[in-house]
């Protein structure tokens, strides 16, 4: 019994960590239809955002909450203006920037702080399930991923922004029309995301570790979380965090570690197969 | 003084002629053409934590030869490449090695898979091959040189003294492809010989990062101690979370891999302190020819000298020394001759003890030192002189059978 608790905490931070680093990409790629490939690197420099502070004085809980995600949507502001603007509608081509930019900042970190950053260790120490040791950091992930998932659903349901940014996502023309500065959305928008990005990377840092091609281990599984869960930005990233990494996380207690990443490629190859539009392509139609 | 163009050209041409007359003076004196040697490591990629020690002890050891007047007169003029972690630009930068730059000899090839990408190549191209990493055991071909340690060097003597230590019931988590894989065979060979149990081996792709699943797993199975042969950047999450779970204090852990690279400085003193590892060197080995050449080393490269952990590093820097002997023993840099005169028996002194090779596996016998790690670098606990590769030993007789060109694996069933 207490085996079967501690399994589904596992599961529940399992899927937590998947929100969590889908959540940046779900907004860009849904508000914006850009595809970010260097998704994996905006995690990346979170965490070297949230180590550097930390190593500088700051309050770790500050550095992953609060520093890491305002520099990357600071550089994610920066990266709009200079590159994704001047490509908007053309995804093969945002594409092809976005994966150049993904494998300069990979260089260009690796040349100033080298491939070696000692990290920091995760706080809170480990709490007893029964007799299973689970990193308490690890389960404060869950909450983490609640308050994300609650602030974006908040931002684009009750302000005024989020009216105007839901309004561009639909019609960007007759948003245009009515005199909505949809360039402006968009800057912000990429920010945001960026900046969610960030704060991801600064969350996962004490469980991963921090080097300059971290991001390659987590792009993949955020671009199938992203495109399982479909059109629908936050029902579908939601829905897709909870069933792949509910699958993944079982599937890999149950068999071996590399039978539960073979299981969750072939659950979501086999979704995207019989819902090519991904899980909000037939259900929560109309969730956000 | 009026600048006109032609007096401007005339005294950058001055100029530079003084710049490079050491140069020049320096190759005149080392005789006509200089010897090539290239270097395939990964500078970029999941792989650089072991790449990049690796090839600044290849540079070093590469100087070190022409300052002292290089080889045979002639000066060594070393290429280095950067696969980038990649399989497929190992092939490629092997084939450019031995066709268009008619290598004397080539050094790399940090994984298991790497190594198996490149050996057939170069061995077609009859170019010489040093694959200067700790690893699986059981290459056997004349063309390979293996100057790294291999389980029966380091694991046969491990497992007994952990078990000894902590207990009889063993728990492997190891790296998802060949070295992983056999590895692991070995280490339950060891652990039943030694009258252990392996309660459980799992393995992992070089990209997972979640090790949650396993964690439990491992805290239901309840073993006396974790044994991992883990790999990479990725794989250096486990430690942190095996950590966070607070299961450090709970069960011990003895690692064939971990500190290879650059693991320890990754890790806070609370996560990786007391995991207990074997390798044929550690930086904080102590002896006079260590600390000589530490001093070198440092001096020559400052603050970007690379912490060198493990063996990874000075088997780089080892193994280009014995190809030197070789050389020189030869009194040519022909492919055949330096094999028959390493096959000899050559042996280096160095920094990690005297490592001599053994002319019927083209492998080496070298010190074996059991370390704990302790505040981002390691504690020597055991020291042990000479040990043989018994384990290729066992299956590979290249002087009976030169034409050998195989990886013997040992037969465990698991």
């Amino acid at each position: 019994m207490s085996l079967a608790l501690a399994v589904g905490l596992q599961a529940l931070t399992g899927v937590a960590m998947l929100l969590i680093i889908s959540l940046g990409l779900a907004v860009i790629f849904g508000m914006m239809r850009v595809i970010n490939l260097a998704h994996g690197e905006f995690l990346m420099l979170g965490g070297y955002s949230a180590i550097l502070a930390v190593r500088h004085g700051v309050n770790i809980w500050v550095a992953m909450l609060v520093v890491a995600p305002l520099i990357v949507g600071l550089l994610g502001a920066l990266v709009e203006r200079l590159v994704i603007r001047r490509l908007y509608g053309r995804m093969v081509d945002t594409m092809l920037a976005t994966w150049g930019l993904s494998l300069a900042l990979i260089g260009v970190v690796s040349m100033i702080f080298g491939n070696t950053v000692g990290g920091f260790s995760a706080p809170l120490g480990s709490v007893d399930v029964g007799g299973f040791y689970t990193s308490a950091y690890s389960l404060f992930l869950v909450p983490a991923a609640s308050v994300m998932v609650g602030a974006v659903w908040l931002v684009l349901r009750r302000t005024k922004f989020g009216l105007l940014a839901r309004g561009t996502m639909q019609n960007p023309e007759m948003a245009s029309a009515l005199g909505v500065a949809t360039e402006r959305v968009y800057a912000v928008t990429f920010a945001a995301g960026a900046a969610l990005s960030g704060l991801a990377g600064g969350l996962i840092a004490p469980l991963s570790g921090v080097v300059p091609t971290m991001g390659t281990a987590y792009i993949a599984k955020a671009f199938i979380t992203v495109i399982t869960g479909g059109a629908a930005m936050l029902a579908g990233t939601l829905s897709a965090s909870v069933l792949l990494g509910a699958v993944g996380v079982l599937a890999t207690f149950l068999t071996t570690p590399v039978l539960g990443e073979v299981v969750l490629l072939a659950v979501a190859i086999i979704l995207v197969r019989l819902l090519p539009h991904g899980i909000t392509g037939r259900f929560f139609r109309r969730a956000l | 003084m009026s600048l006109s163009r032609r007096n401007a050209l005339r005294s950058v041409a001055a100029a530079s002629a003084t710049l490079a007359a050491p140069a020049i003076f320096r190759h005149a004196a080392l005789g006509a053409d200089p010897i090539t040697v290239v270097g395939i490591h990964d500078a970029s990629g999941g792989l650089d934590i072991y790449g990049q020690p690796m090839i600044a002890c290849l540079d070093f050891a590469v100087d070190e030869v022409n300052a002292g007047g290089g080889l045979l007169g002639r000066e060594i003029k070393l290429i280095n490449y950067d696969p980038q972690s990649n399989i497929q630009l190992y092939t490629q930068f092997a084939t450019q090695a031995a066709t268009s730059d008619h290598a004397a000899v080539v050094h790399g090839g940090i994984t298991s898979a790497s190594r198996e990408a490149i050996r057939p190549i170069l061995r077609r191209y009859k170019t010489l091959y040093f694959y200067n990493t700790q690893y699986e055991g059981g290459v056997c071909d004349r063309n390979c040189f293996c100057t790294g340690s291999t389980p029966a060097q380091n694991v046969e003597s491990l497992v007994p003294y952990i078990m000894k230590k902590w207990g009889k019931k063993v728990y492997i988590v190891a790296a998802d492809y060949n070295y992983g894989q056999i590895t692991s065979k070995w280490l339950t060979k060891y652990t039943r010989d030694g009258g252990g149990d392996v309660v459980a081996v799992d393995f992992f792709p070089l990209n997972v990062t979640d090790f949650g699943p396993t964690i439990q797993k491992i805290q239901q199975a309840k073993p006396d101690m974790v044994i991992s042969a883990l790999v990479g950047g990725a794989h250096v999450s486990f430690y942190r979370q095996w950590a966070a779970a607070g299961m450090k204090s709970r069960i011990p852990m003895a690692s064939t891999t971990f500190g290879g690279g650059n693991e320890s400085l990754l890790l806070s003193p609370e996560e990786g302190d007391g995991i207990v590892v074997a390798f044929s060197y550690f930086q904080e080995v102590d002896n006079p020819a260590n600390k000589a050449f530490l001093e070198k080393f440092h001096a020559k490269l400052g603050a970007k000298a690379p912490y060198l952990g493990g063996e990874l590093a000075m088997r780089t820097y080892t193994g280009f020394n014995l190809w030197a002997a070789g050389v020189r023993k030869a009194g040519s840099i022909d492919r055949m001759k330096v094999i028959e005169a390493l096959e000899t028996g050559i042996g280096v002194d160095g920094p990690p003890g005297r490592t001599v090779l053994d002319g019927k596996t083209n492998h080496v016998s070298l010190d074996v030192y059991f370390a704990e790690v302790q505040n981002h670098g390691f504690k020597i606990l055991e020291h042990f002189a000479n040990r043989p590769p018994a384990d290729t030993a066992s299956v590979c007789d290249l002087a009976a059978h030169p034409n050998t060109d195989k990886q013997f694996v040992v037969d465990v069933k698991i």
